[in-house]
């Protein structure tokens, strides 16, 4: 029982860092109709910025964390001012490249600035947050902090989402970008509303993964990416809550399939676990468990 | 017996009823025309004649044949072949293989004859080559041939779609809305092409138009659909003077 | 006189084809006479047989997503299948009967691995028949990591004769001192025998056949029903095209090419071993952007870019550390001069521009007159 509790809270702490990388492939798809490929390698730049101040100044954690949010705020919209503001309008594989480029060039950036080994990192806070349920049970300080930045986060964009102007423009600009931009709808502020604010939760999720990894490298942010992509298809891309669920999905199924596998000494195919789980889901319900069906007309 | 007999068609959109108790009956070589305001349920009733859409109830009938809730690659191979209301060519290949592709099931030639080059594949393509600037000639498209279909002009893509549909070899072909978008001069010629391809093919026709001066110059009968409905059908001029016509497209 | 006659009376695609295949043998001549008089140093020799397998990878891929029109992530996942068998049979044929002549293992290597890529290809052909666009290209891309992960914890043992089969561990339990492990885990296959001298030449005729039945296709009445499924589907079907039937014959096709291609990649490096670099979606990747840099739909286009990109980081290897950089800034500089507009305009105007300046270099301006 203990076991299985421990399982799924770790699930849950996993699935927060997913949930909110996935908002930043959802928002930005929904808006720009792209998959910005480079958002797992913000991630990693958001965790390099955390762990540099953390590592080489006395700041307190939270200024850490503001600066990876600034950081990747301003390295997302530049990117996306850059790389993909000329090509909209084009092909979206064109752009789909253009963003794998972007992906290796992070990397490689961060390869040649931060080395190529992984730098270990514990903040010293979270594990005073620890919280020991009974003798064999203990929530992780990270566990909490993920979910409870999950949570206020989730429900900060739904409100910024529907009750704020820019929110609604978002909306209206990934219903129809060409009527909204007759409406006098600023297509392109709009779009670089939505990357400026999926960067920052990739910073965020920098710090979260540290928290939860106690390390940090120049491909951090790749199997994370991969993974958080999987989510927000698993809940239906282009849908806010769809990226939560998806993501506390995928965090749960994947610690369960590694307890599972382990036993089998098979660990190796937890990733490939999660996989299978997304093609059913898929083949069962082709636009993810919240993605709404746009039918051809004929 | 009609070349297509249809009885009691109705289709269900979740609460909608789009299309209720349809019924036609088109002569073989008739040109005949469905006509109603926008949102009568016209192309609802085309897409379920060509299996795109399963009907909730009703029969088709072609020739005799029960074609009703075949798919439509089945009921393309049993002769009907239609044209879409806003243009479906294939944009990126040539004008030449648009009627080529029409005319894949005229043809028996698998992948292996096709991958090796072997004799089969030569003689098919000869045949195809042929067939299809017979029909791009009937258009007038013959010197547009190695054109991609998305460079050629508005009026001659509608011609494209027509020489396509014409060359799976159908028995009823299905117009919609053809003079759509297209000025007077346009859509005068295209009533010459149209009778022309019933002469020279001696095709059934069924057209949806709103264009009432195609209608009336070259339909033979019409069938008006009101609100998913058949509101009236008979001979062409009989048709277009019936009060309860004219107060459908006009209002009272 | 007939020849010249002939030729005019070709399709266009067919004189295309005759025209790539030519320059292909061209090139080939030439570095057959270099390899000869040994003038090609080590690693340019290096090179030669991966241009060839990124060849087949480049254009198999450029059927499914130039022709067919649907984005694949895991094109890398049939290759993983090819190397596995084609190593698997050439490691067995080689372990029982070492006197067994290369011409008989390998062409057998290479006809089941490319096979059962195909039967592969046919399994991820489900989805992509039910689902599209971004949608699908994450499935292929599970089903790509999926592949290689399976291969990563598999292990066979040959047992006095009789295959021992099993998942993950440390090893098969009660194997007799004798066995022999065939495939191990995620050690891979290794060992396996390689090409050899003549690679180069057989990794070539691969390619050029590869090259041949793929023009052969898309220019058929295969082809053309494959293509018209990509422009309008439902005017496809209108037409009476069985979708199903045509989607699963590219898709088949190319997982059987792309299997062959990872036939010659194991018995190019010696092993086969289920590595993310190596199987996983960034190899994917890799050959998506040939075919995405080569024109989507040009077979030309996925040729070119497959040799350019297969030697460029080579090539730039001097650079070291500095080389996937100059990779990833070339990879969008390129993306951004195709694609965007704006930029596609400056650039033709230069290209005028200089074109103009040459050209009154050479044309004497007319004197106006007095």
């Amino acid at each position: 029982m203990n076991d299985f509790l421990a399982t799924l809270i770790n699930g849950i702490s996993l699935g927060s860092m997913y949930a909110l990388i996935a908002l930043g492939y959802t928002m930005v798809y929904g808006i720009a109709k792209m998959l910005n490929f480079a958002h797992g390698d913000i991630i990693m730049v958001g965790g390099i910025t955390t762990f540099t101040v953390m590592q080489y100044t006395n700041m307190p954690p939270w200024v850490a964390v503001l600066a990876a949010v600034a950081v990747c705020t301003v390295l997302g919209v530049v990117i996306e001012k850059v790389a993909y503001k000329p090509l909209r309008g084009v092909s979206s594989l064109t752009v789909l490249i253009t963003a794998i480029g972007v992906s290796y060039l992070l990397q490689n950036v961060a390869l040649l600035t931060f080395g190529t080994e992984n730098k270990s990192y514990s903040f010293s806070f979270l594990t005073a947050l620890n919280w020991q349920i009974n003798e064999h049970l203990i929530i992780q300080g990270s566990t909490i902090v993920n979910v409870v930045i999950m949570l206020v986060i989730m429900v900060a964009l739904l409100l910024f989402v529907h009750f704020t102007k820019q929110g609604k423009a978002m909306r209206a600009v990934s219903e129809d970008n060409g009527a909204a931009q007759l409406m006098g709808i600023n297509v392109n502020a709009t779009i670089s509303l939505t990357f400026a604010i999926g960067s920052a939760l990739a910073g965020i999720a920098g710090f979260m993964y540290i928290g939860t990894y106690s390390q940090i490298g120049a491909y951090a942010g790749t199997m994370p990416g991969i993974k958080a992509f999987t989510a927000a298809v698993f809940g239906g891309i282009g849908s806010i809550p769809g990226a939560m669920i998806g993501g506390i999905a995928l965090g749960i199924i994947e610690q369960f399939s590694k307890s599972i596998l382990a036993q089998f000494q098979l660990s190796a195919l937890a990733d490939a676990i999660v996989f299978v789980i997304l093609i059913l889901v898929l083949l069962i319900k082709p636009t993810g468990l919240l993605g709404r069906q746009i039918k051809e007309k004929v | 017996m009609a070349l297509l007999d249809v009885q009691n068609l109705s289709i269900r959109f979740g609460g909608l009823q789009a299309v209720d108790q349809f019924h036609i009956a088109v002569e073989q070589g008739q040109l005949y025309g469905l006509i109603g305001p926008n949102g009568a349920g016209k192309t609802t009733v085309f897409n379920m004649l060509t299996g795109v859409y399963k009907p909730t109830t009703g029969t088709i009938l072609l020739d005799g044949a029960d074609i009703t809730g075949k798919n439509n690659v089945q009921i393309s191979k049993m002769g009907i072949a239609r044209t879409f209301q806003n243009i479906r060519l294939f944009s990126e290949m040539s004008v030449l293989d648009n009627v080529k592709v029409g005319l894949h099931n005229q043809v028996k030639c698998g992948l292996f004859t096709n991958i090796l080059r072997l004799p089969g594949d030569y003689k098919t393509e000869k045949q195809m080559n042929e067939k299809a600037m017979q029909l791009l000639e009937v258009f007038g498209l013959q010197d547009d041939v190695k054109l991609r279909a998305r460079n050629l002009p508005y009026g001659k893509q509608r011609k494209l779609e027509i020489a396509r549909a014409l060359a799976t070899n159908p028995r009823l072909l299905l117009l919609d809305e053809p003079a759509a978008g297209m000025n007077p001069n346009e859509t005068a010629e295209l009533m010459q092409t149209i009778r022309l391809i019933r002469e020279r093919f001696e095709m059934t026709i069924l057209l949806i138009e709103h264009d009432m001066r195609l209608v009336s110059g070259i339909c033979e009968r019409l069938t008006v659909l009101n609100f998913g409905s058949v509101l009236c059908e008979g001979e062409t001029s009989a048709v277009l003077r019936d009060p309860e016509v004219v107060k459908a497209y006009l209002g009272e | 006189m007939a020849l010249a006659a002939k030729w005019k009376n070709m399709r266009a695609s067919t004189r295309k084809k005759l025209l790539m295949l030519g320059g292909m043998l061209v090139v080939f001549a030439i570095l057959q006479l270099l390899l000869s008089l040994d003038l090609l140093s080590n690693q340019i020799q290096s090179w030669l047989v991966p241009c060839c397998y990124n060849i087949i990878l480049a254009v198999s891929l450029n059927l499914t997503v130039g022709i067919l029109g649907e984005l694949s992530l895991g094109h890398a996942g049939f290759m993983c299948v090819g190397a596995f068998v084609g190593a698997f049979v050439s490691k067995y044929f080689d372990t029982v009967n070492p006197d067994l002549s290369a011409w008989i293992r390998l062409p057998l290597a290479l006809v089941l691995g490319g096979i059962v890529a195909g039967l592969f290809g046919l399994i991820v052909g489900v989805p992509v028949l039910r689902l599209n666009g971004d949608y699908l290209a994450i499935v292929t891309l599970a089903f790509g990591e999926i592949i290689w992960n399976l291969f990563n914890v598999t292990r066979v043992s040959l047992d006095n004769g009789s295959f021992r089969v099993g998942v993950g561990g440390t090893g098969l339990s009660n194997l007799s001192a004798d066995a022999v492990p065939l495939v191990d885990g995620s050690l891979g296959i290794t060992s396996v025998p390689r090409l050899g001298k003549g690679g180069f030449a057989i990794a070539f005729v691969l390619a050029f056949l590869t090259v041949l039945l793929v023009m052969n296709l898309i220019h058929s009445r295969t082809g053309r029903a494959i293509k018209a499924i990509r422009d309008n589907r439902i005017a496809a079907e209108s037409i009476g095209i069985n979708i199903t039937k045509y989607k699963l014959i590219a898709l088949v096709v190319s997982a059987f090419l792309a299997g062959i291609a990872g036939v010659l990649y194991a018995h190019n490096a010696g092993q086969a071993v289920a590595t993310q670099a190596d199987y996983g979606y960034v190899m994917s990747i890799n050959i998506l952007v040939f075919v995405v840099l080569g024109g989507m739909g040009s077979t030309l286009g996925s040729m070119i870019a497959a040799v350019v990109l297969t030697i460029l980081p080579e090539w730039l290897r001097f650079l070291s550390d500095y080389r996937m950089l100059i990779y990833a800034v070339v990879l969008i500089g390129m993306m951004l001069v195709n694609g965007s507009p704006a930029i596609k305009a400056v650039v033709d105007r230069g290209r005028q521009a200089v074109k103009q300046k040459i050209k009154n270099l050479f044309i004497r301006q007319p004197k106006k007159e007095a």
